[in-house]
């Protein structure tokens, strides 16, 4: 045995003492179709490839060919995770182009469902991000939160997933009555279960190790790779749209953006941990204070009306059968429009020629951005902190593909 | 059709409406020839710019506190000319502003200098285009498909590409 030991290296063409291991398409941890190409030498990869475009299903193209209020229901597919907030943000780009005032009411409904979207996402991250690194548990009691949730959705929308929930000019429906004091009764318990994860999680020993000065990305390097949300926020950049750009009534509620200086896979856990009970705050803010009022702006001709009207108006019949049959044309123009979504900015560039279908519609989604940093926070390491590396930026391969 | 038509009129009466805004100075004082027009529609400013100066405004407004590069895509005009229009969203952390940067580009050669230079963000926003609408980013370190295919033929989201695909 001594002299396997004490083996002379054969290796040295440096060439030669690297090699390269495909980790996905289908590897349980890359949340989908995600394939990097790791250059590794042992076990320390020197360099990372992201390969992707394996759930590319040309959703811009397909919007070209939609009318307006047709593409909502596509960016619903964008990202699967968090759907309300493609919905938000193509809603508010084609608003901005037609330059339409949505009334207040709408306007808190869609704040407070995007937390619950937020929640939703940071929970289902917060499950599966602690399930590849080894801690099985909290994936169960996430799940256990997410599917309340969803099922608030279910009743909302009629739909579990893909709610298609949000109108151009306000939201689809007034909410069913018992909705409110079951989102209450919800946000209530929440905070509780967050402690809960936080037991397993904040301080256990193997987690904090498999964490902490994991995939370090400096201050400089995420600007200009173009990182936004929780990973920006965790390499100490104090940037959150809904406070600093406001939109949608933003302005009017109150609650902190945390930051960290940590720059690692640790600080982003603490901050989405501490984002999801500011997202409660926020929530329960928007049921406090939510208005009295229409749901809808007041624009016949881009707004379909009401099931009672419609039944009963001359007019109201034409205009629903105008914007089914015709869709209705928006000014001519470009606009960006970019939200805070749960992994960060999420922005809509919608170009129009002035009919009734989108010239062009362009997505700006946070992690396609985020994904060129992880070469950054994986060289040099482990290849199982690649894992970790993967489920800190909260990918969904939907989003990045489209 | 509104921004191929759009000769620049009006780019002299948006420059001085907007005289102190960050971009517009220090484009104006050290880049004067760049800005071919400017328009300021719906509270967003666009700046179209000459092709080859694009790397030198990226770099002076970033300079002037426009740190973050938010998106890089285009459109295509099809049949109109020039076809493509290459269109840059910049942020500026601490300004809270955007500015849209616009570079137009014939279809018999359809190539632009990359910004990778200036923003490493841009790399994979300029592959993409370059998959999608089949312009060229010269200087661009990795410049191969994306999305689609490696072996793929065409560009999908140019205008002379069928919704449903060639069969």
């Amino acid at each position: 045995m001594g002299n396997l030991l004490t083996a002379p290296t054969v290796v040295d063409s440096s060439e030669d003492r690297t090699m390269i291991l495909n980790m996905g398409p289908q590897h349980p941890s890359t949340h989908g179709v995600l394939r990097l190409v790791l250059e590794i030498d042992g076990e320390v990869v020197v360099r990372v490839a992201p390969d992707i475009g394996f759930l590319h299903t040309g959703i811009e193209k397909t919007c070209e060919a939609k009318f307006y209020q047709q593409v909502v229901p596509l960016t619903d597919r964008i990202d699967y995770i968090s759907p309300m907030h493609n919905n938000l943000c193509y809603c508010l780009a084609v608003e901005k182009l037609l330059q339409l005032e949505i009334p207040e009411r709408a306007q808190w409904l869609r704040v407070l469902l995007s937390e619950l979207t937020r929640l939703n996402s940071h929970l289902v991250w917060l499950g599966t991000h602690a399930m590849d690194i080894g801690a099985l548990t909290v994936f169960l009691y996430c799940f256990r939160e997410r599917e309340q949730i969803l099922r608030l959705f279910d009743d909302l929308a009629g739909q579990r997933m893909m709610t298609s929930y949000f109108r151009i000019g306000g939201v689809a429906l007034e909410p069913p009555l018992d909705f409110y004091d079951r989102t209450r009764a919800f946000l209530k318990t929440l905070p509780e279960k967050i402690d809960e994860y936080e037991d397993l999680l904040t301080g256990n020993r193997i987690f904090i190790n498999r964490t902490k000065g994991v995939g370090l990305l400096s201050r400089e390097d995420a600007i200009s790779l173009g990182v936004t949300g929780p990973p920006l926020r965790a390499s100490g950049v104090d940037w959150d749209l809904r406070r600093d750009m406001p939109y949608s009534g933003y302005e009017k509620f109150q609650f902190k953006v945390p930051v960290s200086t940590d720059c690692d896979v640790w600080a982003r856990y603490v901050l989405r941990v501490q984002e999801m009970r500011e997202s409660v705050k926020i929530a329960t803010q928007a049921l406090d204070g939510l208005p009295q009022g229409p749901i809808k702006a007041d624009a016949p001709k881009i707004v379909l009306p009401d099931r009672e009207a419609m039944k009963t108006q001359m007019e109201a019949l034409i205009h629903h059968f105008k914007i089914v049959t015709e869709g209705f044309g928006v000014p001519a123009g470009e606009v960006y429009q970019a939200i805070e979504s749960s992994r960060g900015e999420m922005g809509y560039y919608v170009v129009s020629d002035g009919t009734a279908k989108p010239y062009r519609v362009h997505m700006r989604n946070p992690t396609f951005a985020t994904l060129q940093a992880i070469e950054k926070m994986c060289v040099g390491r482990l290849i199982a902190d690649v894992v970790a590396a993967v489920g800190s930026i909260d990918i969904v391969l939907g989003e990045i593909d489209r | 059709m509104g921004l191929v038509t759009d000769t620049g009129e009006n780019k002299d009466a948006v420059l001085a409406a907007h005289a102190d805004h960050r971009a517009i100075a220090a484009l104006t004082q050290h880049l004067p020839d760049a800005i071919q027009n400017a328009k300021f529609d719906r509270g967003e400013l666009t700046l179209t710019l000459a092709r080859e100066r694009i790397i030198a405004a990226c770099r002076t407004v970033q300079a002037a506190g426009y740190n973050f590069l938010a998106d890089v895509t285009c459109v295509d005009w099809y049949p109109n000319r020039p076809r493509f229009q290459i269109s840059y969203h910049i942020l500026s952390h601490p300004l809270k502003q955007r500015i849209r940067f616009a570079v137009f580009v014939e279809e018999g050669d359809p190539a632009v200098d990359s910004i990778t230079g200036v923003w490493p963000a841009a790399n994979f926003y300029e592959r993409e285009v370059f998959d999608l609408f089949g312009v060229r980013f010269g200087g661009h370190p990795n410049l191969r498909r994306l999305l689609m295919p490696e072996d793929y033929r065409g560009n999908p989201l140019r205008k002379d590409f069928p919704v449903e695909g060639y069969r």
